[in-house]
């Protein structure tokens, strides 16, 4: 497929290989993720007005899922500022290391491994979405406790055993990232092979050794191969969309509960968040209560049983229909793709919702990021409102219907029996259930 | 090691500015100006109402409040006074400044109906210095009449139609003096005057109801519109959310508690008497109605208005209430 090496240009070259652009961004970037810890836990309390809430779920949890992950894939780890101060301590360095690095650099358990923890994290944030969406101070809470363990495991742990093991965004963007258009892939893998290829992975913050890289699932895009490479061997691709995904590809359970879990996640987000039902709100906000116990079982229901067993249901059926000799188990996983551009693109339609709607908080908080009354960017009453009917609408349509094509014709991709079609019916189908649900959610 | 240095110092300057910003900002606004600065924050009374809930200023200097509601739409508004209350959007930051000419012990209080407890929401702005104090207020008429306000006072006799002010007006020529004396006005109910006047000889000739069209005429020239109408807006403001905006006793606050019975000393938890019940209203007169309001209701849950609202509002409230059952003037 068609590949285009963006640092063929000298001037994009250049800005990847040297380590200061990368150093600012993260300098800038932690130094705005304390800032917004503090205003979280000292500024004020309602939700709208605190410079917490509205940059961290409303600007930076849209811009994640509207324009880091479709466009970049993991292009947000390679400035997350959560995991660098213990990269720095491991180092010993914040730009290179100097050999002089703190921790203990134990390798992370083999049994807790994969994307279960982190599946379970995220399962455990939809718990408490309705707090911690719309607390500041318990925003404040949940990032000072991110970077602190974060920090604490790169103490422990060697590389990034946080980003790739614990951290539920880390998870989610590494999922999706197979369906974006862009990866760092070796130009030729026998260049660099043998002794000289070690340094790729030496280098490498995330563990993995880029050479033999062939999915962009646990790549960070830290551009470190690039820079030691002494074979200039690297290519930053633009791609086309979904190029990942495939039978080239092989999934693991992990990865596809993982895309299970985000499917149940956006469902109860959309409900909650969006829904007419007041209830539902209330019992989703008051943790701890009989309603919020309810709330709990079923989210849980919902996440554990109900969309794992109709995408196992599926998929057996695929396989019955087909009379495919692929083990179930590895079925399971491997056709677990087609809830990539599915959930992906269900995400999206989801931020378009209320992302528009709400970007209108996000001025008023620069203005007054403290909350003092400050009027920085001198600021009058709002003169425009967001029309959310019909554009919107048809941008969520248009996305959710977009997901099921996209996954259908992955589904169709990955069939292996001997018909095709009777093997992906039902996995289109539990896609299309998927999809008019999200519709009648987001829609009406 | 050169580059390694400046990148420490970069990240030390950034996480310095980022600490800096939110810990020492809120200490900027007195940097700048020489007034006294307040932040008051604003909460349902249920949990913690006004915070601080007593201010101290002086005479003649200028106080900065900092206003904040932290939870749902509060106001804020200062007793006996005519500035329309500030808004309080939650979340936002609304300013004002103060200035009292006279020491004395101002209320603050919510004008906005921010829950079942919203008229427990006030606070003292404690004013020292030179000047005679507001405090000092006229003992009130209804405890110079020694007026029992908690015992029931219905009215014995109500009309059979609505009373006329007009109608009454034909006879205004025959009252008697005391009739239209203020003192009539305020210490009598219009039952207790219509009883009276039935007993004047050179009425006698008018039937009940021309007799309830005198009262009514009596009372509709002891207010004017603009009382009325200021009434209106100050019971609309600070009664409505238990009166209702009718006077029924249907407020928001109160509406799904049973109905009062006026002939219940022991009032309980029902909704507010019915104003437009002439029984309940034209058999209070505006002595005792002047009175509920200053001292509120005993253990009715009605609050006490009396440091809020200054004679002439209490007035106005009066004439207003009276409309319920009263024409009023044109």
């Amino acid at each position: 497929m068609t590949r285009l090496n963006l640092a063929r240009y000298p001037w994009i070259k250049s800005l990847l290989l040297s380590r200061w652009p990368q150093f600012l961004t993260h300098a800038v970037l932690l130094a705005g993720f304390i800032f917004t810890i503090l205003v979280g836990l000292l500024g004020p309390v309602v939700g709208s007005h605190n410079f917490a809430v509205i940059f961290v779920w409303i600007a930076w949890w849209s811009a994640l899922k509207l324009f880091f992950i479709p466009l970049g894939g993991r292009s947000w780890c390679s400035i997350c500022p959560i995991p660098v101060p213990g990269e720095w301590l491991q180092r010993g360095g914040i730009l290179k290391s100097t050999g002089q690095g703190w921790g203990l650099g134990k390798r992370w358990p083999k049994f807790l491994r994969g994307n279960w923890i982190q599946s379970g994290v995220f399962l455990l944030i939809g718990l408490f979405s309705a707090v911690i969406l719309t607390s500041a101070r318990i925003t404040a809470l949940v990032l000072l406790g991110v970077i602190l363990l974060s920090l604490v495991l790169s103490l422990f742990y060697e590389r990034r055993a946080f980003c790739r093991y614990i951290c539920p965004i880390g998870g989610f963007t590494g999922l999706y990232a197979l369906a974006a258009p862009l990866e760092v892939r070796s130009k030729y893998p026998s260049v660099c092979a043998g002794e000289a290829g070690k340094i790729h992975y030496a280098a490498c913050p995330w563990g993995i050794n880029p050479l033999a890289l062939k999915a962009n699932t646990n790549c960070g895009l830290c551009m470190e191969c690039l820079r030691v490479c002494p074979n200039d061997n690297f290519a930053v691709n633009l791609r086309p969309f979904g190029s990942d995904l495939g039978p080239q590809t092989k999934l693991h359970l992990d990865e596809t509960f993982l895309g299970l879990v985000m499917l149940s996640s956006v469902l109860v987000d959309a409900a909650i968040f969006l829904g007419p039902w007041g209830a539902l709100k209330s019992a989703a906000y008051t943790i701890g209560s009989i309603p919020w116990l309810v709330f709990t079982t079923v989210f849980l229901g919902i996440s554990l049983t109900v969309i794992p067993g109709l995408y196992a249901l599926a998929i057996w059926t695929g396989q019955q229909l087909s009379k495919s000799q692929i083990p179930f188990r590895k079925a399971l996983a491997q056709q677990g793709q087609v809830l990539i551009p599915l959930g992906l693109m269900a995400w999206i339609a989801f931020t378009i919702s209320f992302a528009f709607t709400k970007f209108s908080y996000v001025l008023p908080v620069l203005s007054d990021p403290v909350g003092l009354g400050w009027n920085l960017l001198a600021l009058g009453k709002p003169a425009w409102t967001v029309d959310t009917n019909l554009i919107y609408l048809i941008l969520k349509a248009a996305a959710l219907v977009g997901g099921l094509l996209w996954s259908s014709r992955v589904a169709l991709r990955l069939a292996d029996g001997t018909n095709p079609h009777k093997q992906s019916l039902p996995t289109i189908g539990f896609c299309m259930l998927f999809t008019l649900v999200m519709l009648w959610l987001l829609i009406g | 090691m050169k580059k390694e240095f400046i990148a420490r110092l970069v990240i030390i300057l950034f996480l310095g500015i980022a600490i800096l910003i939110p810990v020492a900002g809120r200490q900027f606004f007195p940097i700048f100006s020489k007034d006294k600065l307040v932040e008051i924050h604003a909460r349902m009374p249920e949990n913690g109402g006004w915070s601080p809930a007593i201010i101290k200023a002086a005479v003649g200097q200028p106080i900065h409040l900092r206003l904040i509601s932290d939870d749902v739409l509060h106001s804020f508004a200062i007793s006996q006074s005519d500035q329309p209350p500030l808004d309080l959007p939650p979340g936002e930051v609304v300013d004002t400044t103060l200035i009292f000419n006279q020491p004395g012990r101002y209320t603050f209080y919510c004008t906005r109906w921010c829950g079942v407890n919203h008229w427990r929401m006030r606070g003292i702005i404690e004013v020292s210095g030179p000047g005679q104090t507001t405090d000092k207020q006229p003992e009130p008429l209804y405890l110079r009449l020694n007026l029992d306000l908690d015992a029931p006072h219905l009215a014995s006799v109500i009309p059979e139609k609505q009373p006329s002010a007009e109608r009454g007006a034909q006879f205004a020529n025959l009252l008697p003096v005391y009739a239209t004396d203020p003192y009539t006005y305020q210490t009598n109910s219009p039952t207790q005057l219509w009883q009276q006047l039935r007993t004047e000889a050179n009425l006698r000739e008018l039937s009940d109801a021309d007799l309830w069209d005198v009262v009514a005429y009596i009372w509709q020239n002891h207010t004017t519109p603009q009382k009325v109408a200021q009434g209106a807006n100050l019971f609309s403001t600070n009664c409505a959310a238990c009166h209702g905006e009718t006077g029924r006793g249907d407020g928001v606050m109160f509406a799904n508690l049973p109905a009062m019975n006026p002939q219940d000393k022991k009032h309980g938890l029902t909704r507010p008497p019915d104003f437009t019940n002439q029984q309940v209203l034209l058999g209070a007169s505006p002595a005792i109605l002047e009175g509920k309001i200053i001292r509120g209701g005993m253990g009715t849950g009605m609050p006490y208005w009396g440091p809020i609202f200054r004679d002439d509002q209490i007035d106005d409230l009066v004439s207003y209430i009276y409309t319920f059952v009263l024409q009023p003037p044109d």
